[in-house]
């Protein structure tokens, strides 16, 4: 188990990068704590599987360092690095099985047969799998393989970090939670270091301590689900997190203070900026109530989803989502909205640029 | 419930009607000759299963059929894991994949009379080239007109030039459709080369390979065309293989009883063993 | 328009992949089959497009019997979960294809073609080949084929399920917008209740080769007809537990008892309760909540709510809530049940009303 640090970290696909724009990762410096559990979110695209070969080794990065308990390993291959991974597909051994799979990476590495029992058994218990340990690992369910690909990462105890490359995409919905909630307790039984590659935020939120969330080959922000759901540092995160995610308004900062089509709007405290080029205000549609009085907004789209319903309205040409329990205005109504002013934020040029009350 | 009506029954007829000309009439023909003695003049006379008894305690077919079998023995010993290697030691992308692909297929597009007298030539100890290096530059005797060892080396040497190719191209569609992951997931729990071979590689290409050993098995245990131009069965009958001494019967020797006899036995025992290894090498799949 | 089942059922072998159904699917709103995987949701509309052939019963498209005419025929389109589309031809021709096999003029093509692409954002990757586009644009490719084309029946085969969850939110979005006005009826394939709530029309649900409930969406949430309908529409898993009902109370354990409310049952036995998670919440917000204690075993975040597995007794069950709450994994936590909004099984399953 190891503290992991990368340090101007970039990678590009070509080989005379040029622009920004070639490069897959732009300077990336990251500290990940021994034990922890990460994740990293972002659409596909955003780089975070090359983050996560360069980490492990199959790929070699343009520039930049990755450091193993402050011990370069950039040069060094896959096997020297002493880390598992979980691969998007399951991998498993088709010919053995699933005890010889599961006892493979251990047999590899020339630990002898007791020991080897030991440990198969163990991790056999935590994966609920060891009814099937003399069956062929070829006849098992997706989810099963896939559970015995988790096992051949976790299997060692010696190994620096265990990396997850969207492990659950070829698992059926309603197996998913399952599945999920058994890595969170692979993690605090075994507490190695694990990374977590995903665009799914329930995944991301469930696993991490810590998520990272990338767009474009950058880290927008690192920070615990709820920092995450609360403050989200560019407009980017507080989209992608939440569904439906955080309503993004387009607005004018005035001398006095933030209108949004004229109408005045508190907003949590005092902007830090007023130099961006264009002002949006952050809210969740969490924080947006229907009332008597506030912004006028037209009903545009009312969709009950069980729970609760979300209703969607135009303030003249701007869609707002509001989460409502209860009753629900109907489509063309007329109504009021109001934002929470401790959860309504400004962002400048995309990013968080207004300050809590209270706080420094 | 609608009654079933039968008119589906006459798009089954045209291949009905092409199987019976392409397979059942010419096999009836054969079985029936194989019963029947002949002299011409399109007289029979009822032979029984005298003629398969004869047959199956001659020596001639004996040793016909054991040259046979280490023929196709040893041309499948050396095929195989020659291909594998090959397949092996072949880019797996970039600008070399297409070149080596063409380069292994070249063989395949040559005719097989032409390949029988090509080896032919090539091995001529005045004036081939091959002949005339091993006799004259090496001082190696080497004519396989008088030494059967000779005439074994060349006729199994011509086999694998012309059809290794096959195997390599089948274990090389194998190799290529493994995922990355596979690799990645092998470099990571540390398995040596050898490990990736015998747990990744090997049960990967099983399925392509069962069907290259059984198009070698049943190419190379009916093959004609090339020992013939290229020996003629001989020295003696060295180099005789089934086809050859099948042919020498019905054609040479217009014995036509024996030799649908004997065709009958050949084809029996080329199904029997192709479904005897179809049954071991596809056993695991089905538990 | 509408598409009919008339007592369909397919068999394949010896086995029934669809039981007897009969269905009425109209315009105008989204049919949606819901269920999980090798519930029959691809079976059916594979016998509903024609490409499958039906052992018994009748499929009819405006009363017009239509069991034994081929797809080609039926004017329809289909999106399946893979992005098909032909690899060979740009974008545009991959829209215009079904146009083109129609006999359609040429400037009458290419304004459809363009229509079509113009509301699902394609228009700047009209003249590039599928392989050339993200997954999302591929199938927002084959979408725009199926909408570009007048069809009378749509079907969508989980058409989002293999895209970015953020991306799939967004055209989940604008799939109703840009069916809407096409006259054609639409039937949309998923295995997530949370879809289906969100696609809104009406909801059939699926299980095991049967349509077992068909209406609004809403109301068959509300109003599951048996406990397999309840679990079939239910995400995260509704929680179950066996109670007994006497003497004009509720037992959930000797401990956990609670008045008789209306939705009750009214005569005194054993029954299955049923409650949605978001009915269990860690914190008391009436008086007429029960109180329940549970060892929590995985919490989850889904960005604005939270979900608790929890055990109690025997039982697990999930608790989800709005905003954040944190957890001790191992420890009891207290749950606040609301009463009112339990569902009541009897012993065969049938609601109780």
């Amino acid at each position: 188990m190891a503290k992991i640090t990368l340090k101007n970290l970039r990678h590009s696909y070509y080989p005379n990068p040029k622009d920004p724009a070639d490069f897959a990762l732009k300077e990336i410096n990251l500290d990940w704590q021994d034990g922890g559990a990460y994740a990293l979110l972002g659409p596909s695209g955003c780089g975070k599987s090359t983050l996560l070969n360069i980490v492990s080794g199959l790929l070699a990065p343009s520039d930049g360092q990755i450091l193993f308990d402050d011990q370069d390993v950039t040069d060094l291959p896959p096997d020297a690095r002493n880390i598992a991974q979980v691969f998007q597909f399951p991998v498993i051994y088709d010919t053995m099985t699933v005890y010889d799979n599961l006892a493979f990476p251990l047999r590899n590495r020339g630990i002898n047969e007791t020991e080897v029992s030991t440990r198969v058994t163990e991790i056999a218990q935590m994966l609920d799998v060891n009814d099937m340990l003399q069956t062929r690992a070829a006849n098992l369910s997706p989810d099963n393989k896939q559970k015995i690909s988790m096992g051949r990462g976790l299997v060692r105890d010696d190994v620096n970090v265990v990396m997850f490359d969207e492990p659950l995409t070829v698992i059926d919905p309603h197996l998913k939670w399952k599945l999920r909630s058994k890595l969170k307790e692979l993690h605090q039984r075994v507490k190695a270091t694990m990374i977590y590659v995903t665009h799914d935020q329930i995944e991301a939120l469930t696993f991490a301590d810590q998520v990272v969330v990338m767009q474009e080959g950058e880290v927008v922000q690192i920070g615990t689900p709820v920092e995450l759901f609360e403050r989200p540092a560019h407009t980017f995160v507080g989209h992608f997190i939440g569904s439906p995610g955080m309503n993004v308004l387009p607005c004018e900062l005035r001398a006095d203070a933030v209108y949004l089509n004229d109408t005045k709007i508190e907003i949590e405290g005092p902007a830090t900026t007023t130099n961006a080029q264009t002002y949006e205000i952050g809210v969740r549609p969490e924080f947006v109530t229907i009332a008597d009085t506030g912004l006028a907004a037209t009903v545009h789209k009312v969709a009950d989803i069980g729970r609760h319903s979300i209703v969607e309205a135009l303030i003249g040409e701007v869609k707002v989502s509001a989460m409502v329990q209860g009753d629900t205005p109907q489509k063309g109504d007329q109504i009021y909205l109001n934002f929470q002013q401790n959860q309504t934020r400004l962002y400048g040029d995309g990013w968080l640029c207004s300050t809590a009350k209270g706080a420094k | 419930m609608k009654k079933h009506n039968q008119k589906a029954w006459l798009f089954v007829l045209p291949v009905l009607i092409l199987v019976a000309f392409n397979a059942l009439i010419p096999m009836m023909t054969v079985v029936n000759y194989s019963v029947q003695e002949t002299f011409g003049d399109n007289l029979f006379f009822w032979e029984g299963l005298g003629w398969f008894e004869k047959l199956l305690r001659s020596d001639r077919f004996h040793d016909a059929l054991g040259r046979q079998f280490l023929f196709t023995g040893l041309i499948l010993i050396i095929e195989i894991p020659l291909g594998i290697a090959i397949a092996l030691s072949m880019p797996r992308k970039g600008f070399w994949v297409p070149v080596c692909l063409v380069t292994m297929a070249l063989p395949m597009l040559i005719p097989w009379n032409v390949v029988g007298a090509m080896w032919n030539i090539f091995t001529l100890p005045d004036i081939g080239l091959l002949g005339y290096f091993m006799n004259h530059t090496l001082g190696i005797n080497y004519d396989m007109t008088q030494d059967p060892l000779a005439a074994w080396i060349t006729i199994i040497t011509m086999d694998v030039w012309h059809w290794t190719s096959l195997v390599v191209l089948l274990a090389y569609a194998g190799l290529v459709s493994i995922p990355d992951a596979y690799y990645q997931a092998a470099k990571i729990d540390g398995a040596s080369n050898w490990a990736v071979f015998r747990y990744i590689q090997i049960p990967k290409m099983k399925n392509v390979l069962t069907i290259a050993i059984l198009l070698r098995f049943m190419d190379s245990f009916n093959i004609y065309t090339e020992p013939f131009v290229l020996t003629g069965g001989g020295p003696g009958n060295s180099t005789t293989l089934l086809s050859i001494d099948l042919v020498k019967i019905a054609l040479g020797q217009f014995d036509l009883g024996p030799a649908a006899a004997m065709s009958l036995i050949y084809f029996a025992i080329t199904l029997l063993v192709s479904w005897l290894f179809y049954t071991l090498m596809t056993k695991d799949d089905l538990n | 328009m509408a598409l009919e089942l008339r007592q369909v059922t397919k068999v394949v072998g010896s086995n029934m992949h669809i039981k007897e159904t009969s269905l009425v699917l109209e315009q105008g709103h989204f049919n949606v089959l819901l269920g999980q995987t090798g519930a029959g949701k691809t079976s059916l509309i594979k016998l509903m497009a024609g490409l499958d052939k039906a052992a018994s019963g009748q499929i009819l498209m405006d009363g017009i019997d239509v069991t034994n005419q081929s797809p080609q025929k039926r004017q329809i389109s289909l999106v399946h979960q893979f992005f098909v589309n032909y690899p060979h031809m740009t974008v545009y021709d991959n829209i215009a294809s079904p146009l083109r096999l129609s006999g359609m003029g040429k400037d009458a093509i290419a304004k459809r073609v363009n229509e079509t692409a113009d509301i699902l954002q394609l228009i700047p990757m009209l003249q590039r080949r599928p392989h050339e586009l993200s997954g999302g644009q591929q199938q927002r490719c084959a979408l725009a084929r199926a909408i570009a084309k007048d069809s009378t029946v749509v079907f969508l085969d989980e058409p989002l399920a293999n895209l970015d969850y953020k991306l799939r939110e967004e055209l989940r979005d604008q799939l109703p917008d840009l069916l809407a006005g096409r006259g054609a009826v639409v039937v949309y394939a998923t295995s997530e209740p949370e879809e289906a709530l969100l696609l809104g029309g009406k909801t059939a649900l699926m299980d095991d080769g049967q349509v077992t409930q068909f209406g609004p969406t809403a109301q068959i949430y509300r109003h599951p007809k048996n406990l397999n309908a309840a679990r079939v529409f239910s995400d995260p898993p509704i929680n179950i537990a066996e109670v007994i009902v006497r003497d004009n109370q509720v037992e959930l354990s000797p401990e956990i008892t609670w008045p008789l409310s209306s939705n009750a049952p009214k005569t005194a036995g054993t029954y299955t309760l049923g409650i949605r998670p978001n009915f269990v919440v860690p914190q008391k917000t009436s008086a007429s909540q029960v109180a329940l204690k549970g060892r929590v075993m995985v919490s989850e975040l889904s960005g604005s709510e939270s979900s608790a597995h929890f055990e109690m007794g025997c039982n697990a069950w999930v608790s989800q809530a709005h905003g954040i709450h944190n957890y001790t994994i191992g420890q009891e936590h207290d749950f606040f049940m609301d009463p009112s909004k339990c569902f009541f099984f009897a012993p065969d399953g049938a609601l109780i009303a």
